[in-house]
């Protein structure tokens, strides 16, 4: 393996690789193979694992395995979703700061400043109070969250491309400001831009995870793995594996797409320093 | 050049100290009006009408015109956010919207908070005495040996504690402790009028909790600053001048690795807040950050508003108080650029 996959030459980056795909592949195509109806009781509710039902039904009588396979999906969409949308906000903010060199660039990023001043799931929070629970809300909010710092990227690497040769010549042919960004600044700083964005998404899915354990992301009866720890936490002496079988697939998730971004950073001979991760469950 | 004009150009010069200081408490000043500009649209503007909010759907038009009055609703905007914030300067915290909804007269949010706030100050106090000297301790053991089979240990622990949200630590604790072994209990409910520390196994698990989900992030920016302090020269030579081991890496290395290292320390403890929301909620701990999750669900936004804010006021103090503390530990940032 060369080129851009030698980080999985190393053990961190095959072991995170292969977990991710697993995750994943469960998240989106387990669904296919659940042997049961998520959302439809189908014996003695809080039933230990037995033959018919591997890890047992859930508080309701549903089954375990069959939401876990079902689970998986709302929270890695929604986080994609978000933090595409938070791309979107940030790359346009960003490319606005770095190229027009107008009063705007110091406005813009004094106010980067001082969203980052404000902490992640307190905005979440105070946002879903007035606004009321929802996947849009949800969505846009974690959007939000993560676009000050992405425009803050974007914004460092437009500045530096920005003064090359072959974007000053197109401004040189007449060339409209809109092309320019577009067609010489974006390709140039997409490598840069996007170093980080796995661990953005990780962040996305601590953070979306979180607000949906605390009842205020999707709503019951809906199958997702957060949902479920919180739905089933009451009843954690009777039927542990209704909490600890979803708590072990998102630990699952986030450490191996936590091992792969270690992997990647030392490949790339950085030192990898996992600031957005955490800051995230602010 | 003229070697007379000298003295008096120092003169009119602000002290670097005190222009940064200065600087820190405007930005910080900054912040929390921003903040609570967010807060106040997020609680007041977004909802619509509030009043309706809080009562739910099915409400008569005359119960939402009474609670609108009790909300000062009808007052224009402008007034209602400056006399929201007068208040909470003066430390009036409003009143709790729920309270008002179902006919209280007054349901003043500190008597709610009064409890809460003690409960999650003795929760942070005690995950951040632990905190503090175990990431410098692991972080500084992770350094000593790098690349050694301890300081594997230690970042593999680490790097899987980061990646992991509160609540799946906590639930996995919970598991292992509560429905393995059973020896701690798996909820940390405390009477009201009680002190947590009445019974403190009680504790044992929220504050694991905490310090696995904050402790990773603090032990690798103190390994990280301790491996570039101990190539330095000057601990170099403190080597060859024949001091021990033990006493060149606290007295030489550590005081200098400290200092990026109370930014981290000040950072997590911001994080702590976050995580103590979610972990308060995880353990039932009655605390501000799970009144504050119940007052999201139940739409309370006189509680949502005043505790926001603050939260925000401690995680920009925070966040101020470590700037200070580098200004004392680095001796360079006292002098003129």
């Amino acid at each position: 393996m060369t080129g851009r996959l030698r980080f999985m030459r190393s053990f961190s980056g095959a072991v995170g690789v292969t977990i991710v795909v697993f995750v994943v592949a469960v998240a989106i195509f387990g669904r296919y193979f659940a042997p049961y109806d998520p959302n439809v009781p189908v014996t003695a509710p809080l039933s230990p694992p037995s033959s018919h039902y591997w890890l047992g039904t859930d508080f309701l009588g549903r089954d375990v395995f069959s939401r876990l396979l079902y689970g998986g999906r709302s929270v890695i969409t929604l986080a994609a979703l978000a933090t595409g949308l938070g791309y979107l906000i940030g790359m346009s903010v960003g490319l606005v700061a770095g190229f027009s060199r107008s009063r705007i660039d110091p406005v813009l990023m004094r106010s980067v400043d001082v969203m980052l001043a404000f902490p992640p799931l307190l905005f979440l929070l105070v946002l879903i109070s007035g606004a009321g629970t929802g996947v849009q809300v949800l969505v846009i909010g974690v959007a939000v969250i993560q676009a000050p710092g992405i425009s803050r990227i974007v914004r460092t690497a437009t500045l530096e491309v920005s003064v090359r040769g072959y974007v000053e010549a197109a401004i040189a042919r007449g060339e409209r400001s809109y092309a320019v960004i577009v067609r010489e600044v974006l390709p140039n700083i997409m490598a840069p831009v996007l170093v980080d964005s796995g661990l953005r998404f990780t962040y996305s899915i601590l953070i979306i995870a979180s607000v949906n354990f605390l009842g205020l992301g999707l709503q019951p009866p809906a199958s997702d793995w957060a949902l479920m720890i919180s739905d089933n936490r009451q009843y954690i002496a009777i039927q542990a594996w209704a909490v600890l079988a979803p708590a072990a697939m998102i630990a699952l998730l986030t450490i191996g797409i936590n091992l792969t971004g270690d992997a990647i950073a030392r490949s790339l001979g950085r030192s990898y320093v996992p600031k957005t991760a955490r800051s995230a469950v602010i | 050049m003229t070697t007379v004009a000298e003295p008096r150009a120092a003169d009119r010069e602000v002290s670097p100290v005190l222009a940064f200081v200065g600087r820190r408490l405007l930005g910080a000043a900054v912040s929390l009006l921003v903040a609570s500009v967010l807060i106040f649209i997020g609680t007041s503007v977004l909802p619509g009408n509030a009043a309706s909010v809080v009562l739910g759907r099915g409400a008569t038009p005359a119960a939402v015109q009474k609670l609108e009055k009790q909300m000062h609703l009808n007052k224009p905007l402008t007034t209602q956010y400056t006399n929201w914030l007068g208040g909470f300067v003066h430390g009036d915290l409003g009143d709790s919207s729920i309270g008002l909804a179902q006919g209280q007269k007054h349901a003043p949010v500190w008597a709610l908070i009064s409890d809460p706030v003690k409960n999650s100050l003795i929760l942070a106090l005690i995950t951040a005495l632990f905190m503090i000297p175990l990431s410098l301790g692991l972080g500084a053991i992770a350094a000593v040996y790098a690349g050694r089979p301890a300081d594997h240990a230690i970042s593999i622990m680490s790097l899987a504690a980061i990646a992991l949200p509160e609540f799946v630590i906590g639930s996995l604790l919970v598991g292992v402790f509560f429905v393995w072994l059973d020896v701690l209990p798996p909820v940390a409910i405390i009477p009201p009028g009680q002190s947590p520390l009445s019974d403190p196994t009680k504790l044992i698990l929220p504050v694991a909790t905490l310090l696995l989900a904050s402790l990773a992030a603090g032990i690798r920016m103190v390994r990280a600053g301790m491996v570039e302090t101990l190539q330095a020269e000057y601990v170099m030579a403190a080597r060859l001048n024949g001091l021990s081991e033990r006493w060149v890496l606290w007295r030489y290395a550590m005081r200098n690795a400290l200092a990026p290292s109370v930014q981290v320390l000040a950072q997590n403890l911001q994080w702590l807040i976050g995580g103590i929301i979610i972990t308060e909620t995880v353990f039932a701990y009655p605390g501000l950050g799970s009144l504050l999750v119940t007052a999201v669900g139940n739409r309370d936004l006189g509680v949502v508003q005043s505790v926001a804010m603050l939260i925000a006021v401690v995680y920009v103090m925070l966040n101020l108080v470590a700037d200070l503390i580098v200004l004392l530990l680095v001796p360079k940032l006292r002098e003129p650029a």
